[in-house]
């Protein structure tokens, strides 16, 4: 086996001590955000302060390490001033690049910080070389993170055509809706990732044991049924357990994590620039030994030594696992 | 004469139906329905556009001898070749207004060309609309999930761009979109070999929840609403912010009655009670909701139904 391009690793923070230890674990680049809803894992007790996200660029900066402020909610009507003055101080606190979804933002922030570096957020589904091409030649944008809809050979098409970098998802929860358009958790719960950061949000959960079975559900819709005393799993939407004709089951998807880590030389040979672990709402230590574990399969592709894949295996804590719209059979 | 409140547009068909169905639908929609403008074309799965392909030709001409504007429609995701070459097709033609459903159109349109942004894409704020009817956009069908609040201020800010601003008045709402068939996957096959089967579901296969409430529908690659959104007694309120168009989404069924409910709502021949009751008339199996709205969430009931 031949020594493989070396990819750029990008890795979640939600806290400040996730933040650290990610790049303690080798992390290329840490993406991360502000503590309020211009950022697409609004979560309670999660993300930045400005002087965390101060202190926290600083750190990589000792490091070698780079900082991508993800601003990638859409801008609520009348409030645009929060979302451009995230963008603002990222610029001030030296961010690497902003990760930015919105067509008026991306306007606004092109505009205003021209040195400011933009990255294509996953949320705007930009899904061909085509749209690729629309925001680079708008807005300068310089790498889009592709969303999860696309096979390994759209992929390697897409960078035959398109002239900026391509990052996709390699580990961690798997969207099955293209993101930015999925208005699944807004319709049950009013809350939508788009417009609040949050999908299928812990306020509108609720566990209930009915007749010898624990039944979770979202804004009062049943989203799982499992028998009492096992582990009912969290009720994200497009995960649940329905009913469709005479179908019943995961009518959307398994409740399964993507693990693409087999994948790792095909999409570098793909042409994809870097490889992206989701979960800023994770703790610090599931970051840290999920970075290190990549990071070494990185390294290992980019030294021609084959990857050890069982080393990625124990991270998924026995969940099931899927590559994902990767591979075409997964449609 | 009571001064026309709205432009009634009757958005693309979303499910897949015979030919023969989709050719009747459009010229019933021609001759009976009292609409200004008709979007047609396939916006959701590509897979399916080969079956009628042949027939909107003659739905176009009719429509136009019915007095319609028509619009072509465009796929809300555009993942393949084919799909790219067929979305750019649809600016070298000149004759009819395209409706924007994906941003990948945005890089054909020239700056002469004049276009209609519809609900699939993400027009949230002000900057967002500004930007796009600064490349050519006259006209927007706001996204669905949209807030009152964030109506007011976008149809004020339509309005400022000499833009129109229309919302999703009726039908069921498209909630996602994905690269995956979920009608393929109900019935254990995949996207490639689906065989067809979301024809089976004229309006959808509806989702219930385990514990047998009617939750969602779905229709191929695309999820949509079990309820069918209806805003026919909220026209005043809507009127008063400044919204200036209203979306009629086609079903099965009466939906030609539909278009007159909303018709004679809006120029104010009858009340809005009365609106709402030939409504429930025209679709007696649907259920109604303005949750995204007016209410706590998108799936909430009609506020006092």
């Amino acid at each position: 086996m031949s020594a493989g391009r070396t990819l750029e690793l990008i890795c979640p923070a939600g806290t400040p001590a996730a933040f650290r230890a990610a790049i303690d674990a080798g992390a290329h680049a840490v993406y991360c955000g502000f503590d309020d809803e211009t950022n697409a894992r609004n979560f309670p007790g999660l993300n930045f302060s400005r002087d965390e996200m101060a202190e926290a660029i600083k750190y990589a900066g000792r490091h070698g390490a780079k900082t991508l402020i993800a601003i990638n909610t859409f801008p609520r009507a009348g409030a645009s001033r929060l979302w451009s003055s995230a963008v603002d101080d990222a610029m001030r606190l030296g961010a690497d690049a902003v990760i930015l979804a919105d067509l008026g933002l991306l306007d606004y922030a092109s505009r205003r910080h021209p040195a400011l570096r933009l990255h294509l957020s996953v949320q705007a589904a930009a899904a061909n070389a085509d749209a690729i091409a629309f925001y680079a030649r708008s807005f300068g944008v310089k790498r889009v993170v592709l969303p999860r809809v696309l096979t390994v050979q759209e992929i390697a098409a897409i960078n035959r055509d398109i002239e900026i970098e391509t990052e996709v998802f390699i580990f961690g929860g798997l969207c099955v809706m293209a993101e930015g358009r999925c208005s699944l958790s807004s319709y049950a719960t009013g809350k939508s990732p788009n417009m609040n950061g949050a999908c299928s949000p812990a306020s509108h959960v609720v566990y209930r044991e009915e007749g010898g079975e624990l039944v979770s559900r979202l804004g009062g819709f049943a989203i799982h049924r499992v028998a009492a005393g096992q582990a009912a799993p969290y009720p994200t939407l497009c995960k649940g357990c329905f009913q469709a004709g005479d179908y019943r089951g995961h009518v959307f998807e398994d409740p399964a994590s993507l693990d693409a880590a087999s994948l790792i030389p095909a999409l570098a040979k793909a042409g994809v620039t870097a490889l992206k672990i989701e979960g800023r709402q994770r703790s610090r230590a599931y970051t840290e030994a999920v970075v290190r574990s990549f990071r070494r399969a990185l390294d290992a592709h980019a030294e021609g030594r084959p990857i050890p894949a069982s080393e990625l295996r124990d991270l998924t804590e026995g969940q099931q696992t899927t590559s994902g719209a990767y591979r075409k059979t997964w449609r | 004469m009571e001064q026309k409140k709205f432009t009634l547009t009757v958005g693309p068909l979303q499910f897949n139906w015979p030919a023969d169905a989709f050719s009747d639908f459009y010229a019933r929609v021609a001759d009976e329905a009292p609409v200004d403008r008709v979007v047609i074309g396939e916006s959701v799965c590509s897979k399916r556009a080969p079956f009628y392909a042949n027939r909107i030709p003659d739905a176009i001409e009719r429509l136009q001898r019915g007095g319609k504007s028509v619009v072509l429609s465009s796929l809300i995701l555009v993942t393949l070749e084919r799909e790219r070459r067929a979305a750019r097709d649809l600016f070298a033609q000149a004759e009819h207004e395209v409706e924007i459903d994906d941003l990948t159109l945005m890089n054909y349109v020239k700056p002469e060309t004049v276009f209609s942004i519809g609900p699939m894409v993400n027009v949230y704020n002000e900057a967002t609309l500004a930007f796009l009817a600064g490349k050519g956009a006259r006209r927007f069908c706001l996204p669905p999930e949209l807030p009152f609040a964030s109506v007011e201020v976008l149809a004020a800010a339509a309005a400022k761009c000499g833009a129109a601003s229309e919302l999703w008045a009726y039908g069921r709402i498209p909630l996602a979109i994905s690269g995956r068939c979920y009608h393929a996957r109900a019935h254990g096959l995949t996207k490639d070999s689906c065989q067809f089967v979301c024809a089976r579901d004229a309006d959808g296969l509806t989702t219930r929840t385990l514990d047998g409430v009617d939750f969602l529908a779905i229709n191929g690659v695309q999820t949509l609403s079990h309820k069918y959104c209806n805003l026919i007694g909220d026209l005043d309120r809507l009127a008063k912010a400044g919204v200036t168009g209203l979306r009629l989404s086609p079903h099965s069924g009466d939906f030609t009655g539909v278009c007159r409910a909303f018709a004679d709502a809006a120029s104010g021949a009858v009340s809005p009670r009365e609106g709402l009751l030939r409504v429930r008339r025209a679709a007696p199996e649907a259920a109604f909701s303005d949750g995204f709205l007016f209410g706590d969430f998108g799936a909430a009931p009609l506020a006092g139904a």
